[in-house]
């Protein structure tokens, strides 16, 4: 893969109003920008990330966060590392099911488990704990019941 | 009765709970299919029954701490969960591995496969109706491969052996001369499971065109390991990445041309035959050396000490079920922030409706077989 | 393997007349002889255990020797629910009912340090701490996952308890028994009840003990 500082300016020219920041080797975009940018990192026949390997979250004090690491197997490249950010209260990021089908699963266990709505998925429920759990057991203030 | 009746008469369609207590859905497993007469209009996968909390666990213990957790994951191939897992500590942390480690690590990465295809063609046989039959020659040769995992390691199932930095202990006396033995006559053993099965008149009717994935749809539901390559995607991660030491190996990646529960079948047979030549390989140039690096081996000794640098890393291997990969989160202190296993079987069930759908329900279960996957995983 | 002699045969006359070629015995040894020989488990996998299960019902354990071969796939069928695995709080209630639909007299393993205690998984928000909370349980086998052989010894065992048992005495051989364990729900952050009162006391250390 060229590098992450190329694709960043690729991706702001051929985007315009589309800003992200490298940060520890990641690529850190707006929510409101996510799902065209991975539009665009799938169609672009420069990069063509056809593999969407792993969705996941991560809850910082202050935010959620989904990470996203991307793959091409037509170009043999990969990992690119992606991270939208959202607030912990409502944390709504959209969703990319609808851009790879390996999304699904993924962002229902991150909403079941971190509590992150994206909205546009095709069928968001809870999908490791029952429906009626009230919680998002993998946040770090989850408290077990005590049994 | 005339066919302008046929199409007034009201039909209704059925909705059927297969599990989470079923014979053959591996585990806890459950589908909520709907069927119009036998044929699936739609099918929910219903999962978490299994839900053991591995990621919340991780991040209350130590690095070394979740190594035993990782041989739950998959439980029928604990020795690539170790390595995966392994893998991404020591690209976080920046921790060399020794010669000859590499080599044991990769024979027990191979050795594991052998394992789980061979256990999975005979739970497979199962779905399809031959019962049990398949499964005692299946557990026969798991039996040989289990007892040299026993020797080095001292448990049959949950190997907990490998370290950052190396492996817990080098090899026991005796123990290159069984995988020997095991290169010698698996090779029989899957002429014998080989001519039992592949042309076999039943397998070939049930299995051939049966629970279709097209490559398209392959790559971007993110399916993973033989289950791809049946589709037709010639993508390896041994070839691919290239970790560990598996550039030095002479292997060829067997790709299917159908995408069919036979494609999928056999896929996993010709990969069993590649496994036994990279094995031939390894027993031949395996080195003398340390099997674990000075620094692994202090990690290991003192885990509160073993501190990686504050970062995030994501580490995958080829594992037998698919693409498994670690995505750790340090802060610089002993536990890891955040720890999230990527599941091959999980991702590999996002398709199990495309696959089932306008098939009758006993090819669902076929189907659903041919996926490959172990609960401990698909749930954690 | 000893049996208890709950019969009131004397053993010395006992084994003086099987020299002459005749048994003696009473309709409770008969009866339990044939119990204890075909137990038939129910095929109820849940976890890693169920796989050394599966090993332990193949060509190099064999269960079969000692009867308990004929793993069946509904709770109606069955004898023994062998709990192979740990039970998540989500799967809980189903373990609970299909121990329900089994015919009575029925008879319970937990296989594996997870199903006595929650194990390795005790922490998890998930996972209960032993299926012991909700139905009796007759014969705990340690270990993660027992080896083939552990889970043999158990089932040894369990044949000696139900060697043990008087027709006459044992409740579900009394007229209108009907055992139901009531069927754990769903609540906002863990199971509810969190265990059966009847059958467990937390924090007391039990004993099962055999025969």
């Amino acid at each position: 893969m060229k590098s992450l500082e190329e694709l960043k300016q690729n991706l702001e020219s051929k985007m315009p109003g589309v800003t992200s920041v490298l940060e520890e080797g990641c690529l850190v975009i707006s929510k409101n920008d996510w799902l065209e940018v991975a539009k665009f990192l799938k169609s672009s026949p420069l990069y063509s990330f056809d593999y969407l390997s792993s969705v996941t979250g991560v809850d910082y004090p202050d935010r959620l966060e989904a990470v996203y690491h991307l793959y091409s197997i037509e170009k043999k490249i990969g990992p690119l590392t992606v991270k939208v950010r959202t607030d912990r209260q409502k944390g709504e990021i959209p969703s990319v099911t609808p851009v790879w089908r390996s999304a699904e699963f993924q962002e229902r266990e991150a909403f079941d488990l971190l509590g992150i709505h994206f909205t546009g998925h095709p069928d968001l429920r809870r999908i490791l704990m029952w429906e009626g759990f009230a919680f998002h057991p993998l946040r770090k203030d989850y408290v077990a019941e005590n049994d | 009765m005339t066919e302008e009746n046929l199409s007034t008469l009201a039909t209704q369609t059925l909705e059927v709970s297969l599990g989470p207590q079923h014979p053959s859905t591996h585990g806890v497993f459950r589908m909520n299919a709907t069927l119009d007469g036998e044929t699936i209009v739609k099918l929910k996968p219903v999962m978490g029954y299994l839900h053991r909390n591995h990621e919340k666990l991780a991040e209350d213990m130590t690095y070394l701490g979740s190594m035993p957790y990782t041989d739950r994951l998959d439980y029928i191939c604990s020795m690539t969960n170790n390595f995966a897992y392994a893998l991404a500590v020591e690209k976080l942390a920046g921790l060399e591995v020794p010669e000859r480690a590499e080599y044991i690590r990769i024979i027990m990465a191979e050795l594991t496969r052998l394992v789980n295809h061979t256990l999975l063609i005979g739970f497979l046989l199962n779905d399809l109706g031959a019962f049990f039959t398949p499964v005692l020659y299946a557990f026969r040769e798991r039996e040989k491969i289990l007892d040299l995992f026993e020797s080095v390691s001292g448990s049959r199932m949950m190997c907990n052996y490998f370290r950052f930095g190396g492996v817990k202990i080098d090899f026991s006396p005796g123990f290159l001369e069984g995988v020997k033995s095991i290169i010698q006559n698996y090779p029989k053993f899957l002429d014998e499971f080989e001519k039992l099965l592949s042309e076999n008149e039943i397998l070939m009717a049930r299995c051939q065109n049966v629970g279709v994935l097209s490559k398209e749809l392959a790559i971007s539901a993110g399916i993973s390991g033989p289950m791809l390559r049946a589709s037709g995607v010639p993508y390896d991660i041994r070839k691919v990445d290239g970790y560990s030491i598996y550039n030095r190996f002479n292997f060829r990646v067997p790709i299917g041309e159908v995408g069919d529960v036979y494609d999928r079948y056999y896929v996993r047979i010709l990969e069993m035959r590649e496994s036994i030549k990279i094995l031939a390989q390894a027993v031949k140039e395996i080195p003398e050396g340390p099997f674990i690096s000075p620094k692994g081996a202090a990690g290991a000794k003192a885990p509160r000490t073993f501190k990686p640098p504050k970062g995030q890393v994501y580490g995958r291997i080829e594992a037998p079920k698919g693409e498994l990969g670690f995505y750790l989160v340090s802060d610089g202190s002993p536990k890891p922030y955040r720890y999230h296993v990527r599941p091959p079987s999980f991702i590999n069930l996002t398709i199990l409706e495309d696959m089932c759908i306008g098939n009758k329900i006993a090819d669902a279960i076929v189907t659903l077989g041919s996926v490959d996957i172990v609960l401990g995983e698909v749930d954690r | 393997m000893t049996t208890p002699n709950t019969s009131q045969v004397d053993p010395n006359l006992k084994s003086e007349m099987q020299k002459k070629g005749i048994f003696v015995t009473t309709i409770n040894d008969l009866y339990n002889w044939g119990r204890r020989s075909s137990v038939w488990p129910l095929q109820f996998g849940l976890a890693c255990c169920a796989i050394e299960m599966i090993a332990t019902a193949c060509a190099r354990y064999d269960i079969d020797r000692f009867g308990a071969g004929l793993f069946r796939p509904s709770p109606r069928q069955a004898d023994l629910m062998i709990v192979a695995g740990t039970v998540t709080k989500k799967m809980a209630p189903q373990v609970v009912r299909l121990y329900n639909q089994m015919p009575e007299p029925k008879y319970c393993i937990t296989m594996g340090a997870c199903s006595i205690s929650g194990g390795p998984f005790k922490n998890g928000y998930n996972v209960l701490k032993g299926i012991d909370r909700y139905i009796p349980v007759d014969v705990h086998l340690p270990g993660c996952p027992p080896r083939p052989e552990a889970l043999l010894h158990g089932l040894i065992k369990l044949q000696e308890k139900i060697d043990g048992q008087v027709i006459e005495k044992t409740e579900w051989y009394q007229k209108g028994l009907k055992r139901e364990f009531p069927v754990p729900e769903f609540g906002p952050n863990g199971l509810i009840p969190p265990y059966n009162p009847d059958v467990f006391t937390p924090g007391q250390s039990r004993l099962i003990t055999t025969g």
